[in-house]
């Protein structure tokens, strides 16, 4: 079997409190030691400079197979995703058919594994066709590789055909808003139902001011609650709808909300309220996205662009330290998850990213791994990039 | 009336009165100032844009403004070409992108576009070359009629600087509301907002639009009125009580009047829903200009067409 070196690199594990300059050594898919040892391996990786860290998961990704390969493939998406610095992602079940079943969520198993590169959890649908009728068999599901359920927050009747966020920019631009109540009151409510049944909730996608304070007050009470946050919802306001002339790469549900928004969850992701960040990666094709504004679908890729805009915006602005920021990338999602990952623990698996934090590079979607293109952020200047990622042992990108 | 504040155009587009600078807006209405004087004369057509080609892009049904750009193309000697789709034959096959690179393949200089979604005449013009003029993008702007309601203002008063003029209605899905709120403040009218509270978005406020939801308290100081169409399906979709309501509360009728200015001038940019949002004896009575509106209409799109061909010539 195989070894790799990696020597000299700055390690940051949060799950182990660990940040120091050490060598990480791997044998046969797993973490032998990390320390100043430097054992003889096959393959040795120079890491001055670098940052070692777990490999990162993005626990909410749209990977469209089955059903629209012309937008991502689970191969594409898992090029995309070790690009992008991670070695494991949640896809959500919203294909076509959706994963419901135990042989749909093998089937996305098996085309992952055909692909070997990132490892590739899928999400269970919780009913049958995600019509709301008949629960899917979780039993089943979860012997077949799902491992949880997560809520994306929306009252439905408070969106009728909303586009955007309910406002001024709404109000100005003649199109149909969609209120922050609409998310607020659907996390008030699964937050009660949560401590009712004493579940386990995850709040998917969390973007108003409102929802950050219920989720804070519900951790206080002790509910069994988590919520992720993605870039666009911390970086970008509905104002972009009209800077950029109703450009639908602006267009994602949860929509883009205001300044006062964005503080809100940019304080919640310091005090751990919100425990991850994950991308909400959702590609279309230009055929379906680059339309008028009502008809274009919601939302916009994510992996490749996550971590440098983490990176520059929020770790280098201060917003949050480097080691929350990895926190927020590698052991919180897994525990959410419910994975043994996400640490450099001695005997986990070999998920290691590297991360150049010099590294200063222009955003170009055009030279994305994803099949996709719908990105807000391209000619962003951004410093910092994944350089390698290890998945299992093995070099992937 | 022409102002020295004119100055020379360099849009090529005309998507919302958003855009437009005060002077911008004071160069359109004295252009149309000039065009209005050829619609008096028996030969009814200038040269001004022989060879150009316009076409009228309809993807959402209209018939005043349609018929009111196709005469000001023709009167000012350019080729007009009718174009009209129901929005769910495109979203059913060809793009809009495509439809309007296909109409640009066969040479035109100017696209007018009316649409459901706002931002689609936005979408255009990052596609095509030719120029785009909005005739109406879903509830965003509707920039001629903006212009027409701000000309016949100007054209009566002699004046916008200071003006009292409501908007009355349904302003939350009223793109005509939109326009005229950008292009009357930018002046410096002084613009209120006037409906039921379900249909007037409390956020229009930071435009330093006044809001009322009561017209009869309002009434005594406006120098214009400016009634918005009320849809029939609002009703239905639960946004007010009854029509007959609304009549009472926010309609135009002889009563009301009387305790409005004597000079007050009563305008709708139509089709106009006699006895519900207006009567009959207010709607063809002394202070309703809502036909001169349609008149100076057709100036104004001269003016606008004329403008943008100039922009799109020099290119």
């Amino acid at each position: 079997m195989s070894s790799i070196l990696i020597k000299g690199g700055r390690v940051i594990d949060p799950a182990n409190k660990i940040d120091k300059t050490a060598n990480v050594f791997t044998l046969n898919g797993k973490i032998k030691s990390v320390g100043a040892q430097s054992p003889k391996a096959d393959k040795v990786i120079d890491a001055k400079g670098l940052i070692v860290a777990p490999g990162l998961i993005d626990m909410h990704v749209h990977l469209r197979e089955p059903g629209k390969e012309e937008e991502e493939t689970i191969a594409s998406g898992s090029a995309a995703a070790v690009n992008g610095g991670f070695t494991s992602v949640a896809c959500m079940p919203n294909t076509e058919p959706a994963v419901d079943s135990e042989a749909s969520a093998e089937f996305v198993y098996l085309q992952a594994k055909r692909t070997g590169k990132a490892n590739i959890y899928p999400i269970g649908a919780i009913t049958k066709g995600r019509k709301g009728v008949e629960l899917s068999e979780m039993g089943q599901l979860v012997r077949g590789g799902a491992v949880t359920i997560i809520s994306h927050c929306e009252d439905k009747d408070l969106v009728p055909d909303g586009v955007m966020n309910d406002g001024f920019i709404s109000a100005v631009l003649g199109l149909r808003g969609m209120p922050n109540v609409a998310e607020e009151v659907m996390v008030y409510r699964d937050i009660a139902l949560c401590e009712l049944t004493g579940g386990k909730l995850h709040i998917a996608h969390i973007t108003t001011r409102g929802a950050v304070e219920l989720v804070r007050q519900a951790k206080k009470k002790g509910i069994n609650v988590t919520a992720e946050v993605t870039p666009h919802h911390l970086l970008l306001t509905d104002e972009s709808v009209k800077t950029s002339s109703f450009d639908p790469n602006y267009k994602m549900n949860p929509p883009l909300r205001t300044k006062q928004d964005i503080e809100a969850l940019a304080k919640g992701l310091k005090d751990g309220t919100i425990d991850a960040i994950a991308s909400d990666h959702a590609p279309h094709s230009p055929e379906e996205k680059d339309v008028e504004f009502n008809i274009a679908p919601f939302g916009i890729i994510g992996m490749e662009t996550l971590l440098p805009l983490v990176l520059t915006e929020l770790v280098n602005k201060k917003v949050i330290t480097l080691a929350q920021a990895i926190a927020k990338l590698t052991v919180n999602p897994a525990r959410i998850l419910g994975l043994d990952k996400g640490t450099l623990t001695v005997g986990a698996d070999a998920d290691i990213t590297l991360i150049d934090l010099s590294k200063e590079w222009v955003i170009n979607p055009d030279e994305f791994k994803s099949k996709s293109r719908n990105c807000p952020f391209r000619d962003w200047k951004v410093k910092g990039k994944a350089v390698k990622v290890i998945v299992g042992g093995q070099v992937v990108n | 009336m022409a102002n020295n504040n004119t100055v020379k155009w360099s849009r090529k587009h005309l998507l919302g009165l958003e855009d437009l600078s005060a002077q911008e807006i004071t160069t359109i209405l004295d252009t149309a100032d000039g065009f209005k004087e050829v619609s008096t004369r028996t030969v009814k057509k200038v040269p001004a844009l022989q060879g150009k080609v316009v076409v009228n892009m309809f993807i959402e049904p209209s018939t005043r403004t349609k018929t009111s750009f196709s005469l000001a193309a023709k009167r000012l000697s350019a080729d007009i070409v009718d174009f009209s789709a129901s929005t769910s034959a495109l979203t059913k096959g060809e793009s809009l992108k495509d439809t309007a690179r296909n109409i640009e393949a066969m040479g035109v200089d100017i696209v007018v576009i009316r649409h459901t979604t706002p931002g689609a005449p936005h979408l255009l013009s990052r596609t095509i070359n030719a120029s785009i003029i909005n005739a109406g993008d879903g509830a965003h702007e509707h920039p001629t009629q903006g212009l027409l309601d701000i000309f016949t203002i100007r054209e009566m008063k002699g004046r916008i600087k200071g003006l009292k003029v409501a908007l009355l209605g349904d302003i939350t899905h009223s793109r005509v509301a939109r326009s005229n709120i950008w292009g009357l403040t930018n002046l410096g009218a002084e613009v209120y907002v006037v409906g039921p509270s379900t249909l007037i978005p409390t956020q229009l406020k930071q435009l330093g639009v006044k809001i009322s939801y009561n017209l009869d308290e309002i009434i005594p100081q406006m120098d214009v009125i400016n009634i918005l169409r009320i849809q029939m399906e609002r009703q239905k979709a639960g946004l007010f009580p009854s029509i007959r309501e609304y009549a009472r509360l926010f309609g135009i009728n002889a009563e009301r009047l009387k305790k409005a200015k004597k000079d007050i001038l009563i305008m709708h940019p139509g089709p106009v829903n006699r006895g519900i949002e207006i009567t009959p004896e207010v709607a063809d009575g002394a202070r309703s200009v809502i036909l001169k509106q349609v008149t100076n209409g057709l100036a104004v799109r001269m003016a606008v067409l004329y403008l943008v061909a100039g922009v799109s010539a020099d290119k």
